[in-house]
């Protein structure tokens, strides 16, 4: 095998659906050899995968500081588009029974598993050894499908009935915050990705994320996997661009009900957290490294996106 | 036969003699200091400040003022407690609570008759509501002291360390509970500042945790105002914040918290929505509207203060509402027949009445019912605003008094979309005949505490707490074990 992850990247898109751009613009191809046709990566609002409204992009360069693609650098305005789209899925997703959101976080591992490849050829473009890759991607994989398995389960470990002194039936439930930001691991661009994504949906909450800056292309790609996965429009959605430039906004947006960020800059969670209490904003900060193993998944992730509700009801004639 | 609307004539035929609760029984000193490690210690600048009867205007004692070096003070005592407390056993832990909950059972005609008068709340209340859930709230949480593995599978909980708490002056020594309770089953030590104009009862708690042997700087109980509030806050050796109080307050907190690793709940403002539907028992609902915002003069984080009432029987509801409320008693708290006591403060009455000539302004009627009340202290007659929109600011913010606005709605959905037209999400109540109404309602509105054909009601068994800008956390039952403990 090549060691070079240009061609790597090349054969391994020539293997799958999508081949990256960066194969068509800098391998070159020998006379009467086949073009490779190269993916243009947008964003994904409301199910659909438009370029950002800024027009902007910025290159994502690989070692050698060479042009992979460019990736769409996402403004506010998509922010806020992006924030209605999940408000606008919010009540068809949290009404969705629990049989039927496990069904659907299943068949999103189902569908990544069949791209295994392509993800494991954009990892690796992005800098992660081969063998990295496929771990990666295969723990992906498992941790949907750990979620999957959740989704008609969390509620019955953590609700409750109380026992009140009085004459009432005293019931508590989880039930999902509503519309969750989620500024996503830099450094872990599809497990770290989708460890925060996995349990925010699981809860039947909905999302607007955005990707790792250097290392966003798993994320479109993944937002094409949800896109093939039936999962609803707006229940993910999906931005790339710059974390420096987004992150106020996704701590402050008044339509927002939770905000994960994903990361230890100690600067960036104050601001993070400081902007999220213009509207009493849950902040729920990841400081781990590694996403891998039992760090990285938990019912206890789902619960974080998890408001409780107590019912009163009388007993009696 | 259907009666005539509004029409009743309670005037002069329904006079109650007076039924004052003695108070010779209550022992209140002339001043109160700090309670830090164990002792009662004079504030390090010596200053102190009066704490008067609503109702009465009178001077009950004064309170040391704390400055941030008495904060100081009572943060350390506590961190030098956690190596006793949190090392302690649990199930001697929990002894000690359930001491405290016996002693405040032994002593709970003193206490209610102190916190009607320190705070202006009806006696009925204080003496059947509030005085036995404090006691039940530290029953409650006794037991967990040693049980606190099973309430979180997979984690191991540990104590997080010194607990700040500042608490409100509409629920004084049952938020008291509320904090504390919970703090020390979970193996925390406390720092806690009660509101400026109910200190006493914290203070007479004080004197029960000494009392029941509780070792030194396990629970510290510094007097103040805001300023005090914002020393423990800052404090830089407090591990945890719990507040209760308005959101206002509560967004500045989490934003003092902003970059530190200190945990908070916040236990914030509301603007619940009642919804009385047509086929609902209309005479109960009529209570439950009554109990929902004029129990404890509608200080109440959680009080029904909107009702949503289907147009076909809005108008027999308004009607009965305005017999009922004809009949409430405002007056001496103290006064076993007192339905509604007295308004906290004068600065917390002004706001009222500033909300009163708003919704005025704003084009509402308004109706009150022709209650006499007393010359002295601070009084609000019941009151209703009718002809309110959604966007009316007394249908948009929180009063915090006996002040209730009135919508209609026709449909389900248009109720639903009205109740949750709020930035609050604390509770809300349904009244109607039907349980598959009830079950859709409750699951679609959006707050933390539903009542269903009942409302205010409480109990240490079941979380309490809201959505959205109604806080964040809960307290009560064993969700509210979370807030004190690491989860590692």
């Amino acid at each position: 095998m090549d060691k070079d992850p240009r061609v790597s990247a090349r054969h391994a898109g020539n293997d799958t659906a999508g081949a990256t751009q960066k194969a068509t613009r800098q391998a070159k191809p020998e006379a009467g050899a086949r073009l490779t046709v190269a993916k243009t990566y947008k964003i994904y609002i409301g199910g659909k995968f438009p370029r950002t409204e800024s027009g902007r992009y910025y290159p994502l360069r690989d070692k050698s500081g060479e042009v992979i693609a460019n990736i769409c650098s996402g403004s506010r305005k998509d922010f806020r588009e992006a924030v209605v789209a999940a408000r606008g899925g919010f009540a068809n997703w949290s009404s969705t029974n629990a049989y039927l959101r496990g069904q659907i976080l299943y068949r999103i591992a189902e569908m990544l598993e069949g791209r295994g490849q392509q993800f494991v050829a954009e990892l690796v473009i992005q800098g992660v050894s081969k063998q990295r890759a496929a771990t990666e991607v295969t723990a992906t994989v498992d941790r949907l499908v750990y979620y999957a398995g959740w989704a008609d389960k969390y509620q019955q470990v953590f609700s409750a009935v109380n026992p009140v002194a009085s004459s009432h039936f005293n019931f508590s439930v989880l039930e999902p915050m509503g519309v969750i930001s989620i500024l996503a691991p830099e450094d872990s661009g599809l497990l770290g990705l989708v460890s925060n994504i996995a349990p925010a949906i699981t809860g039947a909450n909905t999302c607007v994320v955005l990707a790792s800056t250097s290392m966003p292309l798993c994320a479109i790609s993944f937002a094409e996997v949800l896109e093939s996965s039936d999962v609803p429009p707006g229940v993910v959605n999906i931005l790339t661009g710059s974390q420096d430039e987004l992150a106020g906004q996704f701590a402050s947006h008044m339509d927002v009900n939770a905000v994960i960020h994903a990361g230890s800059d100690g600067e960036r969670i104050k601001e993070v957290q400081l902007l999220a209490a213009n509207n009493i904003k849950r902040t729920i900060v990841r400081t781990q490294t590694s996403w891998v193993g039992e760090t990285g998944q938990g019912p206890y992730f789902i619960k974080d996106t998890q408001e409780t509700k107590t019912t009163w009801h009388p007993v009696g004639a | 036969m259907v009666r005539e609307l509004g029409k009743l004539d309670f005037k002069g035929t329904w006079q109650y003699a007076a039924a004052p609760e003695s108070t010779d029984h209550v022992q209140l000193g002339d001043r109160y200091d700090l309670f830090i490690d164990g002792d009662f210690v004079a504030p390090a600048a010596g200053k102190y400040f009066d704490t008067i009867s609503p109702s009465t205007e009178k001077v009950l004692a004064s309170v040391a003022l704390s400055s941030n070096v008495d904060v100081d003070r009572a943060v350390k005592a506590a961190r030098g407690a956690c190596r006793v407390w949190g090392r302690m056993k649990p199930a001697e832990r929990g002894k000690y609570i359930y001491r405290i909950a016996r002693i405040i059972q032994e002593r709970a005609r003193e206490f209610a008759v102190i916190e009607s008068m320190d705070g202006g709340k009806p006696i009925r209340e204080s003496r059947d509501v509030d005085l036995p859930l404090v006691a039940a709230h530290f029953f409650y949480y006794a037991g967990w002291a040693d049980k606190l593995e099973y309430a979180f599978p997979g984690k191991r909980p540990a104590p997080l360390g010194v607990a700040g708490q500042i608490i409100p002056w509409n629920f004084p020594l049952l938020m008291a509970a509320w904090k504390i309770a919970p703090a020390l089953a979970c193996g925390n030590t406390v720092v806690l500042k009660p509101a400026e104009t109910t200190p006493l009862t914290a203070l007479k708690l004080a004197e029960v945790i000494r009392d029941a042997d509780v070792p030194p700087g396990v629970v510290n109980i510094v007097t103040g105002a805001g300023e005090t509030g914002a020393a423990i806050v800052e404090h830089s050796d407090v591990d945890k914040i719990a507040f209760t109080g308005s959101t206002d307050v509560g967004r500045q907190i989490q934003k003092a918290l902003a970059g530190t690793a200190k945990k908070y709940t916040l236990e914030l403002g509301g603007k619940a929505a009642n919804i009385i539907f047509e086929d609902a028992a209309i005479d109960q609902a009529v209570e439950g509207i009554v109990d929902g915002i004029f129990f404890n003069q509608g200080h109440v984080c959680c009080a029904g203060s909107r009702l949503l009432v289907q147009e076909s029987v809005a108008d027999e509801v308004l009607g009965k509402l305005k017999d009922r409320m004809e009949t409430l008693i405002v007056g001496d708290p103290l006064d076993k027949n007192t339905d509604i006591g007295a308004i906290n403060s004068p600065r917390q009455l002004e706001k009222i009445e500033s909300y009163l000539a708003l919704g005025r302004t704003e084009g509402a009627e308004m109706y009150q019912s022709s209650v006499a009340v007393p010359d002295t202290g601070y009084w609000c007659r019941p009151t209703l605003f009718t002809g309110v929109s959604q966007s009316n600011r007394v249908v948009q913010e929180e009063i915090f008094g006996p002040v209730l606005a009135v919508q209609t709605f026709r449909t389900m959905a248009e109720g639903i979309d009205k109740a949750n037209n709020t930035p609050y999400g604390l509770s809300g109540g349904v009244w109607t005949d039907k349980g598959a109404k009830i079950f859709h309602m409750t699951q679609k509105i959006r707050a933390g505490v539903i009542w269903a054909n009942t409302f205010n009601k409480f109990d240490p068994t079941s979380p309490f707490g809201g959505y959205k800008e109604s806080g964040v956390g809960r307290e009560g039952g064993l969700h509210g074990l979370d807030a004190y403990l690491s989860l590692g």
